[in-house]
Order: C-alpha cells, then structure tokens, then sequence
C-alpha cells in the first residue's frame, strides 16, 4: 500500500517536470540567459506557496499522518560546503543541463544519454563520501 | 423559420462549448503546463511528501543507491541502513514512469524557448533549439559517436553529483524544500547554484561550444 503511494507520488512529480519543461536542457539554459520568466515562475512560485505552508504547519502545528511532528529540521551550520558545494552543483546542472529530479525523468522518457549523466552523478557522489573529510565544511 | 434558426443557434452555441472544453482538455493534455501551474504543483508534491512523513529530495537516491551498491565498504559516508531510504528509490522509479506517460502520451516533445535563446543556441551549432526537448546534437544517440559529448555528459554529471552531496542537497532540498523552511544554508546553496550555473553558461560554454 505505502509503496503504492510512494509511486504515485513519484509519477505524478515526473509528469509535472516533464510537462513543466522543468526536465528540458533548453529551460535550463534559457534560465541561466535570462531568456524568459519560465523557470523562475515555477521555482518563485513553488516556493512562496512552500513558504506559506510551512508557516502554517509550524503555526498550527500540524502533524504528519502517522502524528509525528512533520520532517523540517534545520540544516546544519555553515558557509563553505553550501557556497562551494553549492557552485559545484550549478556549473554541473548547467553543464548537464538537469539536476537529479530531471535526470529520472529523462530516463523515462527515453533519452537514453541521460544514464551517462547518471553514472556521473552517482560517481560524483561516491568521490564525495570518499574524500569528504579533506574538504573544508 | 424561426425554428431553424433557433435550433442552428442552440447547434452554434453547442458548437461553441464543445470547442472551449475540448481547448481546456487539449491543453493539459498535449500543451506544456505553464509556471502558475507547475510551481503550485511542486509545492504540493513537497507537502504531500511531508504529510506521509518524509521530505523532498531527490538527489539523496544517488547516496542510497552508492550504499545499496555496497559502497559501504569505501567509505563511512555509505554506511547507513539504506532500506530506510527504500521510499524514496519508490519516489524515484515513479519519476521515471511519469517521464514515459508524459513524454509518450502527453506531449508533442518539443519546447519552444525565447527566439534570442535559439539564436545564441544556433551560433554554438545547436540547430535543434526551439525544435526538441532535449538538444539532439548532445542527447541523441548518435551524438555519442562524439567523445566529447561523452566528457560533457560524464563531467555535467560528476559535477551535479559530487556538488549536491558536499552542498547537502540539490533543486528540491535546497531551492524548494529549504528556502520554503526559510534556511539560511539553502539560501547560500541556492547563491552557489545560480553563481555556478551563470559561470558555466557564460563563460565556459564559449569555451566548450565556439571553437
């Protein structure tokens, strides 16, 4: 049954990325141009209703389904893994033009250069986890 | 007379309705959603998440499948109980399931981006700009007879990779889940985000693509 969920959920994030163009290489470039308001529409507006929304959960304290208080810890303290992790990650997404919510789409639907990418990203994490203690946090 | 003319205006306005319903259904159908309503979307794919217990983020499944794959045995970074994270591989295989529905029933798989975009595009040899989803002279299965496509694809990926693990997350932990939870951290990785984006875009792809 909860798999069930967890997979719908899934689908119905992919059809909105593959429809949004979210999962497209030219949004992403076109974003990183200034070339239309597209992109920043669906980040602005997705994260003013966030916003509001936790703001109410936090306000009226409003519990996830099973009565547990709903996962919104804080993130860690810190500037220089965010800043240079953070500008890693974005001359990838550019370069690749998708981040990993677009890249399992992709594969989907079928642009089957997408799994290269992939393979990247799942080295680049595993070079992560194996140097991580020489980069500064 | 006035029958006719009566029944062929209930006929129009018949007419008429069908054309508005059948424009409405067309275009969540086949026509690309615009940003009013995928954004809104977005932010309720994070609650539904949050709702059932769980948060967003999708770039956690790259450590997950590392540590299912045994990288536990490399590095402590992967020694987790990964089966806890089961829900969101689940997550994740739906996003490849709604990328095949969407692109082979709900789409004609073509973007039409802003025409200075396409030019910009067409002077780096990218003809396929306005024309596709995804640019053929990278993505296609033939551009792979190009080994730097290979590079630009392996690197792009390492990069998005490695960069969301040290920055703890990608688009969905930071730039939606984090800054929606107001998280000085995220707003500094979503800085980095766009500052590495905007380099790579403006001064390494005349790099890559004019020479």
């Amino acid at each position: 049954m909860k798999t069930i969920v967890y997979l719908l959920i899934g689908t119905f994030f992919g059809i909105i990325m593959y429809k949004s163009e979210a999962a497209s290489w030219f949004r992403i470039y076109e974003m990183f141009e200034f070339g239309s308001f597209h992109m920043y529409g669906i980040i602005g507006s997705a994260l003013v209703l966030g916003v509001i929304g936790i703001q109410i959960i936090k306000r009226f304290n409003i519990k996830a389904i099973n009565g547990n208080e709903m996962n919104l810890k804080p993130k860690n303290k810190s500037i220089a893994r965010y800043a240079i992790g953070g500008t890693l990650f974005g001359l990838g997404w550019a370069l690749a033009g998708a981040c990993p919510g677009p890249m399992y789409v992709l594969a989907g639907a079928g642009y089957w250069s997408i799994l290269i990418v992939i393979a990247g990203a799942l080295l680049g994490t595993f070079i992560y986890g194996i140097i991580k203690h020489n980069l500064p946090h | 007379m006035l029958r006719t003319a009566n029944a062929s205006l209930t006929l129009f306005a018949d007419l008429q309705f069908e054309i508005i319903q059948n424009t409405i259904t067309m275009n969540l159908i086949n026509e690309p959603w615009p940003w009013y309503v995928a954004g809104p979307l977005i932010a309720l794919t994070m609650f539904i998440l949050l709702y059932v217990g769980k948060q967003f983020g999708m770039s956690s499944n790259l450590r997950t499948l590392c540590s299912a794959s045994g990288a536990g045995k490399a590095s402590d970074f992967f020694k987790f109980n990964w089966k806890e994270e089961r829900w969101n591989l689940i997550v994740m295989i739906g996003a490849v399931i709604g990328g095949f529905i969407a692109s082979q029933f709900m789409s004609n798989n073509t973007v039409e981006i802003a025409p200075s975009v396409v030019e910009t595009l067409n002077e780096y040899g990218i003809y396929s700009a306005g024309e596709a989803y995804m640019p053929t002279e990278i993505f296609s299965n033939e551009a792979l007879s190009n080994p730097l496509n290979w590079l630009l694809l392996i690197s792009g990926g390492f990069l998005v990779g490695f960069g969301a693990r040290y920055a703890g997350g990608c688009t969905s932990g930071h730039a939606i889940s984090g800054l929606s939870n107001l998280q000085l951290p995220s707003l500094i990785a979503v800085i980095g985000f766009f500052a590495g984006g905007l380099i790579m875009i403006h001064f390494i792809y005349p790099l890559i693509f004019i020479s």
